[in-house]
């Protein structure tokens, strides 16, 4: 999936996070703001970057702020904000790569 | 050494503080010990006035030093403007190297940090700090190791001599010209001046600030002119909207009514509730609605409160106002319905050292059947952690837990299983700031654990089949399948500060945060 302009889904809710996804040509720059980074930080940068692989996103810069949301909101919030910035524009291919 | 809940207190620590490691709840129960007095100043001229003109005189004539200790209260809460008024007035004096023993510090006092980073304060005595001081604090600014005791340990460190006070500065809704104070009345009703009233029996200086001076004698007095050196007027002492922050608006969460019901359901089950039972409750949403729930029970099975203690708010007092209970005893009020109730005569004020001073004769939570507490975290070990939050900063207070924990015959911990995705109920809190020997009952919204030490306790709630049980170590597996194992914080080698047990052991130290 070729991320082709800047998306955003998600908001700044309690046990939600916003996602930010841009064009990049420099691989996955991911950069994490986070109530529960120190508890939690590895496992979602990890959830992120699985999901972005799995949507076969190789470039992008994807910024997240989150505030303790669970992984598989994290998951949504990610697929989320790549359809609405790939050439999909958020008419989603469901039962693809989107699970 | 390994202390008695399993931490580590390195011997460094011990060797600093003189103190030792906590060894269980009661390694000092009936072992003698000596009481120490203040140093002070007669006043025999009977023209000599006490008043002052403003703090800056007060300090002078209180021979203001570096490196002394000077104290507070916290009965205005949020709306405290002494703290700030006074460490103002000492910091333009230039003195350096002050510990401030307070009965505790919250956001209204965020005014201290960059004094703490010039080097004014140097040591913090409290039963906790939230806001801007807690992280200071954990950031390793305090050049000296804080102390956090509860309200009982705090009366019993200045007794002890643990602590010594230079000064005390005590906010008084009212005084008179030569120094009897009242909680109650004036323009910063606070009710209560139960957490001074050690201030006043151990400091060798007393200092009353007041904003509404009343004709001699300002009786009855809640703390005696025979224990203040000096009183000055100033203009506001509180901002009253904000003295009364605990006040409470009745929950609508049914996370939480639920809890309430579980917290009530363990309470009307258990052998202690019969006619006469005692009773400390928080300030939570979940805490109000189980006494809520509670007085409905007690009507309707005619049984009546003997005591209620403690923080109290208005639907304490309700109790009391509609004869479900016989009498309330009063350290601390946390709304305005709980200040105008004191006109109750079955209301009574109790100073701190009665209330739960662990070295005295008996303090009253020694006579409580039931407390119900709230807490950041609680592991499987039953441990609870209501000073520093999971992301390893300081960020609470111990009041009166650790002392009513103990005291109670059922101790009672409300707690969602899980905070956002921080789980509450947890393998190893983050801190210990109440032994688990102290925890008989956690109520979650996920079901009750009950703490194997209390088989009579668990056998009474299967018998009764009220409350969905679960063990502790459940009610953790079911927060980490949901949220996932949370990685251990990391922290700096450094110690920033230290829990007192209520004896004056330790029984934790908090190091200093890691920068990320």
């Amino acid at each position: 999936m070729k991320i082709l302009k800047s998306a955003v889904a998600g908001t700044l809710e309690s046990s939600d996070c916003m996602v930010t996804v841009e064009p990049g040509s420099n691989g996955i720059e991911f950069d994490l703001e986070s109530a529960v980074i120190r508890q939690y930080g590895k496992q979602i940068r990890k959830v992120t970057l699985e999901t972005l692989g799995r949507l076969g996103v190789r470039n992008a810069k994807v910024h997240m702020v989150d505030k303790g949301a669970l992984d598989c909101t994290i998951k949504a919030r990610v697929e989320c904000a790549c359809m609405r910035a790939s050439e999909h524009e958020g008419r989603i291919n469901w039962g693809g790569v989107i699970r | 050494m390994i202390n008695a809940v399993g931490r580590e207190i390195p011997d460094e620590i011990l060797e600093i503080t003189g103190k030792e490691p906590f060894q269980g709840n009661y390694y000092r129960d009936d072992v003698p010990m000596t009481k120490i007095g203040p140093t002070i100043r007669p006043v025999m001229n009977n023209q000599k006035s006490k008043l002052v003109a403003n703090i800056r005189e007060a300090l002078i004539k209180c021979e203001a030093h570096d490196g002394m200790t000077v104290s507070f209260h916290h009965h205005f809460r949020d709306g405290d403007l002494i703290v700030n008024m006074v460490m103002k007035e000492i910091h333009d004096m230039g003195l350096k190297d002050i510990t401030i023993c307070a009965t505790s510090l919250g956001k209204a006092h965020a005014p201290l940090v960059p004094m703490i980073e010039d080097g004014t304060i140097t040591g913090i005595e409290s039963s906790g700090v939230r806001g801007a001081i807690g992280e200071a604090i954990s950031q390793g600014k305090l050049k000296k190791l804080a102390i956090m005791r509860s309200h009982g340990g705090r009366v019993r460190a200045l007794t002890t001599g643990e602590s010594h006070v230079d000064i005390a500065f005590i906010g008084a809704p009212t005084s008179d010209d030569y120094g009897n104070l009242r909680g109650i009345g004036g323009k910063a009703d606070c009710g209560v001046l139960s957490y001074a009233i050690v201030d006043g029996n151990h400091a060798d200086y007393c200092v009353a600030i007041t904003d509404c001076l009343v004709p001699y004698p300002n009786f009855p007095a809640h703390i005696a002119q025979t224990k203040v050196d000096y009183v000055c007027v100033v203009d506001e002492i509180g901002i009253p909207s904000k003295i009364a922050s605990g006040a409470a608006k009745p929950t609508t969460d049914q996370r939480k009514l639920l809890m309430a019901q579980y917290c009530t359901d363990v309470v009307v089950n258990t052998p202690w509730f019969k006619e006469g039972f005692s009773y400390q409750t928080g300030v939570g949403g979940a805490s109000i609605a189980s006494t809520q729930y509670l007085a409905e029970i007690m009507r309707e099975r005619n049984i009546h409160m003997g005591f209620g203690v403690g923080g109290l708010t208005k639907a304490m007092c309700q109790l009391l106002d509609d004869g479900m209970a016989r009498v309330l005893l009063d350290v601390q009020d946390f709304d305005l319905d709980a200040v105008k109730n004191l006109k109750n005569v079955n209301h009574h004020r109790i100073p701190a050292g009665v209330y739960a001073n662990p070295l005295n004769k008996g303090a009253v939570v020694n006579k409580l059947d039931y407390v119900v507490l709230a807490s950041l975290e609680v592991d499987v070990h039953f441990n609870c952690n209501v000073v520093v939050g999971s992301d390893g900063m300081i960020t609470g207070a111990q009041g009166g837990h650790p002392d009513t924990a103990q005291g109670a015959k059922c101790a009672i911990v409300i707690c969602p299983l899980m905070q956002g995705r921080i789980p509450a109920i947890c393998t190893d809190v983050t801190t210990v700031t109440t032994p688990g020997e102290s925890i008989d009952v956690v109520v979650t919204d996920y079901g009750v654990a009950v703490n194997p030490a209390r088989p009579d306790i668990l056998e009474a709630l299967k018998a009764a089949d009220c409350v969905p049980l679960k063990t502790i170590e459940e009610l953790r597996d079911i927060a980490y399948s949901i949220v996932g194992k949370p990685e251990k914080v990391e922290f700096e080698d450094r110690v920033v500060g230290i829990i007192e047990a209520r004896d004056g052991t330790i029984i934790d130290v908090v190091r200093q945060i890691k920068e990320i």
